[in-house]
């Protein structure tokens, strides 16, 4: 076995609106070892944006124990939490969140400010990671002037830049059409290649299948775990089969 | 996070709603542009004030006497003489808070010179005069305790007398003026002192000793001393006290029974210039806490944009958050974004109040004074205004539940 890089316990997670008690996540326990590319799927409901936002410290569990790259999460305070966020995880989200009238290299700067590194040097990796994600060419371009597979590039680049553990991407394709999804999930397996460990969660199962490991959930339960041979994101394939899954 | 960034970000977030942001800081520049405007004002008349009063001599007391009272028709302070020679030896030598003491006696009379003459105010007065009223002799000297003792016939004009006897610029000590018919030998003139609070020119008048005056204008030196006499007490602190000693004096060498009226009276001119100044401060004051009033008013529309502003960004705040901002640095993002706003109002307001101040002196001819310290008053307080008022926002938008945040639309 690898070293792990997420080790979830037991995790529970309940919200309490008026005399409702809603189990988000009811026992989750979850190992991911470092380069692995976990895809976890599920129905809305399912638990798996709770298991998401846990995961990116996002949220705290009501019970159960985290530990994220030997340290224990659970019971951190948030200002360790934007510590933990800034130093080890990179996020990539469905709706890009990219700060508006702020350009691209300047987007993917920001984690980097709030890391401390030095203007000159926040550059040259922000530069490099859009470079590393093909947008060498755009530094300096707004997000309203970037497509959408763009705009999602550019946060796959501010994911990266501070050279997290994990990357961290939820339904990162649900705002884009098959084939810009293709482009972006082959940037994901590229990440995943040159060793990140990648966790995405999503509902479409052509998505799934480049990872190497699929979680599916179910009322706040892992239903089923196994471990899969990834389809490969730079092969074409073939239209019919998109214009099926869409 | 450095201080440099987050004042860069802060900026640039003020900079992406430019009209918005200047309605916003308007409200500080009304209010520190009014403070420093009204200030300015308030100032420049109490040191108008102030002028006037130290042209009058420091520390100053005037002891009139009593009125008369023939046939029901009093005649007011000053139109009896009661006030004798030795009473003003007296208040000298034995009232200790006092520095100094002259009699003073005026009448109006021609003085001529070889082909001009003027009519002025003389007086007839000791040499301790001129430093009781604070007045230097420009050319050459005041007459001396001598020139009293033996009733010279010498005279220190004023710089108007000079003006019209001898022209401007003219240096007539050494020459001979005549008064009537008695030639008075010019020894001094009296440095230029300018106009009184109510517009009166000091400088046109001329000074004899006493002893000559009583002799040549008046018929010789009896009893009674016929005028006033000013007394200069030994700091600011003492005219008070000088004015209860000298009043329990002359009321013991005058005879007067306990609860009958006094047959003089002192006039306080420290007590008067006082309660002018009281005056002008109240009315600065006054105006001061109306403008303080409309920092308040901006202040509370700094908080009220602040709070659009971070719901408004309430997504920019998740994404900031997701990537790693601690709690403590959003609020100091817009926390220094309400302190910039407040700031830059407070600079505007600055040159806004100055210019005010500086049209208004022009324009109505107000002495205006405008003072830094002032200006740095209110540009502190414009800075705590922001602070004060921007903390809730920043504490709102730091406290932002990530998800939440993120969420938002």
């Amino acid at each position: 076995m690898g070293t792990a890089v997420i080790e979830l316990a037991d995790v529970t997670k309940v919200y309490q609106t008026g005399d409702v008690e809603l189990r988000a996540l009811d026992g989750v326990s979850l190992r991911v070892e470092e380069g692995e590319f976990v895809a976890v799927m599920g129905a809305s409901g399912s638990g798996k944006s709770t298991l998401m936002n846990i995961v990116g410290c996002l949220d705290r569990p009501t019970g159960g124990t985290y530990v994220l790259a030997g340290r224990r999460v659970s019971g951190m305070s948030r200002r360790e939490l934007a510590r933990i966020r800034n130093g080890v995880l990179g996020f990539v989200f469905q709706q890009f969140n990219l700060l508006s009238r702020t350009s691209a290299v300047e987007n993917v700067e920001l984690p980097l400010e709030y890391g401390g590194v030095g203007g000159r040097e926040r550059r040259r990796r922000a530069t490099e990671a859009l470079e590393r994600v093909g947008l060498g060419q755009r530094l300096h371009h707004h997000p309203n002037q970037l497509s959408g597979g763009q705009q999602q590039r550019v946060a796959i680049a501010r994911a990266i830049v501070n050279s997290p553990k994990v990357v961290l991407a939820d339904e990162p394709t649900g705002a884009l059409d098959s084939r810009t999804s293709v482009d972006v999930m082959a940037i994901f397996q590229g990440l995943w290649r040159s060793g990140i460990t990648v966790v995405l969660v999503t509902h479409e199962p052509d998505v799934a299948e480049y990872a190497s490991r699929l979680v599916v959930m179910r009322d706040g339960r892992v239903l089923s775990d196994r471990v899969q041979e990834p389809k490969d994101a730079t092969q074409p394939t073939s239209s019919k089969r998109y214009g099926a899954a869409s | 996070m450095n201080p440099v960034q987050t004042v860069r970000v802060a900026l640039r977030a003020i900079l992406r709603n430019k009209l918005r942001a200047f309605l916003t800081t308007l409200g500080i520049v009304i209010g520190v542009g009014a403070v420093i405007a009204m200030m300015a004002i308030g100032a420049g008349a109490k040191a108008q004030v102030e002028e006037a009063f130290a042209a009058m001599g420091t520390n100053l007391l005037i002891i009139l006497p009593g009125s008369t009272s023939a046939g029901g028709v009093k005649g007011g302070f000053g139109s009896m003489p009661t006030l004798t020679w030795d009473d003003l030896a007296a208040i000298r030598n034995d009232v200790s808070t006092v520095k100094a003491a002259a009699p003073t006696m005026r009448a109006n009379e021609p003085i001529v010179a070889e082909d001009q003459n003027w009519t002025t105010s003389i007086t007839g007065t000791s040499p301790e005069y001129f430093d009781i009223r604070n007045w230097p002799i420009a050319l050459g000297a005041a007459f001396t305790q001598s020139d009293v003792d033996g009733g010279t016939k010498v005279i220190v004009l004023g710089q108007t007398v000079v003006d019209k006897l001898y022209g401007s610029n003219a240096n007539p000590v050494g020459q001979t003026v005549r008064i009537g018919s008695t030639p008075f030998q010019v020894v001094g003139v009296a440095a230029k002192k300018g106009q009184s609070a109510t517009g009166q020119d000091y400088d046109d008048a001329a000074f004899i000793p006493f002893t000559t005056f009583a002799q040549k204008v008046q018929g010789g030196l009896g009893k009674y001393l016929q005028g006033q006499i000013m007394v200069a007490a030994d700091s600011s602190d003492d005219t008070a006290r000088a004015q209860q000693d000298i009043t329990a004096l002359l009321r013991d060498r005058h005879h007067i029974a306990p609860g009958d009226d006094d047959d003089f009276s002192i006039r306080n001119l420290s007590e008067i210039a006082g309660a002018r100044q009281q005056g002008t401060e109240t009315m600065t004051l006054l105006l001061a806490s109306v403008a303080a009033v409309s920092l308040l008013v901006g202040g509370i529309g700094i908080m009220n944009i602040m709070l659009v502003s971070v719901t408004e960004r309430t997504r920019e705040i998740g994404i900031r958050m997701a990537v790693g901002a601690e709690p403590q640095q959003i609020l100091m993002q817009f926390l220094v974004e309400a302190l910039s706003l407040s700031i830059a109002g407070g600079l505007i307001g600055v040159v806004t109040g100055v210019g005010t101040a500086t049209w208004l002196a022009g324009r109505f001819h107000w002495p205006v004074l405008i003072q830094p310290q002032v200006i740095a008053v209110s540009v502190g307080f414009s800075a705590l205004v922001g602070i004060v008022f921007g903390i809730y926002p920043a504490r709102k938008a730091s406290q932002l539940d990530p998800i939440d945040a993120l969420r938002f639309e």
